[in-house]
């Protein structure tokens, strides 16, 4: 116990050192010396499939029954990933073509109009133009979700008067010209 | 032979005494409150970053969604610091002669990733989850402050257990509805209680949140 006076003021100075903070693994995001370009998080090699590359598939080849779950995921997933460019309505005025994006077409084309669902699925996940694949971000039920929602605005946009509903009308000629 | 304590060193003895407990008094106070300052915790401190990127503008100016960029938020513990790829959606056709942007360029050209400079860090001891807290109703804007306000990005909150503890001991008050989850702005939220009194007991209730498991070590600590 005489060693105590000694001992308890270093076990007092060595926690102050914070090595549990930064221990010695790898976090997705550090980086690495082992590795020719300096991430822990290494992409898996070419060939790789994943485990669930099988229902991705099927959920990209099959098109999912329409329903209103589905047009509220792609109305979100639209929100995050689409309106930046296409714009809410889908016309094709968002906030990054006014800094000098090229413009997108809008979806109320009637080349767009007649397009299959498919189609806009294979835009996200190839790209289109100077439009990035959007496979990274959107998974393949997702894009589905997202197409069903172009087709909703598609519908919505070019409703003619005479189907909407009296509540509708009313708030439609409210909000003016 | 001669004395050897003088007359006075008593009263030496004494100032001396309470002298190093006035010293180690300091000590404890100086520590305390390094600890809880905005220097200890990063509070409010622009880290460096290869990019000046501004959220201000992306997010305030544009419009972008969080999520646009932090893919992985809702499926994964880390919100996902965003690819090269992802900035180059936009960037490989606006603002492609930017100065500004020669990093980003060159991070695509050399398959290379940025090298950001954490922000919101915790310590390795801490297992925090993005996707939990994303699907049970914490908005963004209640750990990561108003981002939209941020040119460059700086800790908002003292990321401390006490910070951690305060949510978890009574979830309620801070769930908010999951469609707005990365809204920044909820002073209209915060204006009328009465239009959502019940909301945060209701979820706490459809999701089955028990706060005294929420307070248990090893929710965190592995």
């Amino acid at each position: 116990m005489r060693y105590a006076a000694v001992l308890l003021p270093i076990a007092f100075v060595v926690s102050a050192c914070d090595d549990m903070s930064h221990q010695p693994r790898y976090d997705s995001y550090e980086k690495s010396s082992l590795f020719p370009d300096g991430k822990a998080l290494q992409a898996p090699p070419d060939g790789t499939v994943a485990r669930d590359s099988l229902a991705l598939e099927g959920a990209l080849a099959q098109r999912p029954p329409m329903n209103i779950a589905l047009l509220e995921r792609g109305r979100e997933r639209f929100d995050i990933f689409c309106t930046p460019c296409h714009d809410a309505s889908g016309s094709g005025n968002g906030t990054v073509p006014a800094r000098g994006f090229p413009h997108p077409p809008s979806f109320h084309l009637a080349r767009l109009r007649d397009a299959p669902s498919g189609y806009f699925v294979s835009v996200i996940t190839q790209g289109h133009g100077v439009m990035y694949s959007y496979a990274d971000r959107v998974s393949p039920s997702d894009r589905w979700a997202i197409a069903a929602y172009i087709r909703a605005l598609q519908l919505g946009g070019d409703a003619p008067l005479a189907t909407l509903s009296d509540a509708d009308r009313r708030r439609l000629s409210e909000a003016g010209p | 032979m001669a004395q050897v304590f003088t007359a006075s060193a008593d009263t030496r003895l004494r100032a001396a005494v309470l002298l190093a407990f006035l010293l180690v008094f300091l000590a404890v106070l100086f520590v305390g409150g390094y600890a809880d300052s905005s220097y200890g915790t990063l509070t409010g401190w622009v880290r460096d970053q290869p990019v000046p990127f501004s959220h201000e503008h992306h997010v305030a100016g544009l419009g972008i969604d969080c999520r646009y960029c932090h893919t992985s938020v809702e499926t994964s513990a880390r919100a996902g610091l965003p690819a090269t790829h992802i900035c180059m959606s936009c960037h490989s056709q606006i603002w492609t002669g930017a100065p500004m942007l020669e990093p980003v360029r060159l991070s695509l050209a050399s398959n290379t990733p940025l090298a950001w400079n954490r922000v919101s860090r915790l310590p390795d001891y801490v297992y925090f989850n993005h996707s939990i807290h994303v699907a049970r109703g914490v908005p963004c804007v209640t750990c990561h402050g108003r981002v939209d306000r941020m040119p460059l990005m700086s800790r908002a909150v003292p990321l401390q257990m006490q910070f951690c503890l305060d949510c978890h001991r009574d979830p309620g008050p801070n769930l908010r509805p999951a469609a707005e989850l990365t809204r920044m702005d909820w002073s209209d939220w915060d204006r009328h209680p009465e239009a959502h009194k019940d909301y945060g007991a209701l979820m706490v209730k459809t999701h089955g949140i028990d706060p005294a498991k929420l307070t248990q070590c090893n929710i965190c600590h592995r």
